[in-house]
């Protein structure tokens, strides 16, 4: 856990450095602690640390809701965008795209769109009132689907001009992102509302009636985790677009890792997830300086061949 | 103790119990039989609270089962379900130590208690030097033993197993019964499983539910349930009763089950 507060740091300290004006460690720090008026103040205060932020709690959010939706549906290939939460959001800000909104008007309208998206699957999925898992996964997959149809659509109607910024936005890109604190504020509370519930979740990931047998309040503790998972969803998708891989991979780098206890999985993967997106981000603005690609891009350049790594590793331990 | 009143249980077109009213009682070893979909799973998830009767009642001491907390539930009731999922996260000490979650006082880490109670159990059931293990590289049999050791640790006062003894071996058997005599005679549990093998239920068994898939139910001492006649129609196959060495067992009869209705 250590190791992986040190990587984390270390990522935020890269990621406020690196860009298309590089600045010393040594300047940064004094940057950070006594704050001038000189430009170097002015790029880590105003710009840098902003997105760093912005990157950090994006990352770890979908990391969050990556943990909580594997354990829901027990199944290690859930998403957090399975849903159509993210699909829901996004046709919101699409839309407020589309009609040329503002940056706030476009985050009202993903907003709308998610609790649309998440009334209907849950209205749906949920409706013979007990938590079947497949049945919720399935109207899921459907309504994402479906979402996606209508976001093809404003993508084919959109004008020349507007449609770089969508597929930016699909993408996943934090060079729109606003004022993250909000963000970082609804991470820390989601943190400390699930991680007493870490126990429950060690015993769910058995199946519910085992969970049930041994003492777990199984139903109310779904609805908090998923309503959970919805909120960070949500979170996310608002600051960065929908940035792909970082929640179906995450959690099964921090397990790689060797955080399978959810006590320990879900702090590890909330730093693994915040440490990769912002490492992600970082190259994806300073590398091809000035030029800025979308941190999607990067999130599957790099982890894939991280974590195709992790488990080349461990087949060989599997195999002594 | 556990006491269950005028319970029904239906499939969409069959009765498999109906009108059941028993009171268990501590230090009695329950037996329940029957043939494959005759219920006797599903009231064993009943009694454990863990599906609601069609109708009747489960009482717990004075307390209708289903207002009770869970997680007081399983500080008195420990299950052992016939099938769950073999994806474990962990070790075998991770997953003995489940069986202590309703007694944990903190959901940050497991006191001392908890960890010797587990490495008593673990020890009990001869996987002592598993503990580290991962769960999913244990055979089946040892995988049978981990759960057994997991509800062990779980300390309850009522035992529902179902098929408690499925993938283990003949040693392992005996041990695994011979745990649970020792906690309903010394301990004043009450055990009820779910049993196959007609010869380990008459000589640890104290008490017999026969489920006969249609409604209708035998309940009663040895004696008067473990006869040749009503086993033969509940199996629907011929039992020969032997006398082995004063023990009575019973040996399936050598008719071939073909042109049998079945």
């Amino acid at each position: 856990m250590s190791v992986l507060l040190l990587l984390a740091v270390t990522s935020i300290g890269a990621g406020l450095a690196a860009g298309s004006v590089p600045i010393a460690f040594g300047k940064l720090y004094a940057a950070l602690v006594q704050p001038g008026n000189d430009a170097i103040s002015d790029i880590v205060w105003k710009i840098r640390l902003p997105r760093v932020l912005a990157a950090f709690t994006c990352g770890s959010l979908l990391a969050l809701a990556g943990v909580l939706m594997q354990v829901l549906l027990r199944n290690p290939l859930a998403d957090p965008y399975v849903f159509g939460i993210s699909g829901g959001a996004a046709l919101g800000v699409m839309l407020g795209m589309l009609f040329g909104l503002g940056a706030i008007a476009q985050s009202g309208f993903g907003l709308a769109g998610a609790m649309l998206a998440s009334v209907l699957v849950f209205g749906l999925g949920l409706r013979a009132g007990n938590w079947n898992p497949y049945r919720l996964l399935l109207t899921g997959v459907v309504v994402a689907a479906g979402l996606n149809a209508l976001l093809s659509l404003i993508l084919v109607l959109a004008p020349q001009t507007a449609i770089k910024g969508m597929l930016y936005w699909l993408m996943g890109d934090l060079g729109y992102a606003g004022n993250a604190m909000p963000a970082f504020v609804v991470l820390l509370v989601l943190v400390v509302v699930v991680l007493p519930f870490a126990p429950a979740m060690n015993l769910l990931a058995l199946g519910r009636m085992k969970a049930q047998s041994l003492g777990v309040a199984v139903s109310g503790i779904e609805y908090l985790l998923f309503g959970a998972a919805a909120v960070a969803v949500v979170s996310a998708v608002l600051i960065g677009g929908t940035v792909g891989f970082v929640g179906l991979i995450v959690p099964h780098l921090a397990r790689l890792i060797g955080f399978k206890d959810h006590r320990w999985l879900i702090p590890g993967a909330v730093l693994v997830g915040g440490g990769f997106l912002t490492i992600a981000d970082t190259l994806a603005r300073s590398v091809w300086a000035p030029l800025q690609f979308p941190v999607g891009v990067l999130t599957a350049l790099l982890g894939v061949p991280i974590l195709l790594l992790l488990l080349a590793g461990r087949n060989k331990d599997a195999a002594h | 103790m556990l006491r269950i009143e005028r319970l029904r249980i239906a499939y969409p077109g069959r009765t498999l119990v109906d009108g059941l009213s028993i009171d268990f009682r501590p230090g009695q070893i329950w037996a329940m039989l029957g043939r494959n979909g005759s219920g006797k799973s599903t009231l064993l998830q009943v009694l454990a609270a863990l599906r609601p009767p069609d109708s009747g009642m489960v009482w717990l001491k004075d307390a209708p089962i289903a207002t009770l907390p869970r997680r007081a539930l399983a500080r008195s009731i420990g299950v052992l379900l016939q099938d769950e999922s073999r994806e474990f996260w962990g070790s075998v000490r991770d997953y003995v130590l489940l069986g202590r979650y309703p007694h944990a006082r903190s959901p940050f880490g497991w006191g001392a208690e908890d960890e010797e109670v587990a490495e008593k159990e673990i020890a009990a059931m001869h996987l002592g030097g598993f503990g580290g293990r991962a769960f999913v590289s244990l055979s089946g049999g040892e995988r049978q033993r981990a759960r057994a050791a997991a509800l062990f640790a779980q300390r309850p006062v009522i035992y529902l197993l179902d098929e408690p003894l499925q993938h283990l071996d003949l040693p392992h058997q005996i041990a695994v019964l011979e745990r649970l005599v020792t906690e309903a005679r010394d301990g004043g549990g009450i055990v009820v499983m779910v049993l196959h093998d007609l010869n380990f239920a008459a000589r640890y068994c104290s008490d017999f539910l026969l489920l006969y898939g249609d409604g209708r139910v035998s309940v009663g001492p040895a004696e008067e349930v473990l006869t040749a006649e009503k086993l033969g129609e509940l199996y629907g196959f011929p039992l020969i009763p032997v006398d082995a060495g004063g023990e009575r067992v019973f040996l399936p009869g050598k008719q071939s089950i073909k042109g049998r209705h079945v």
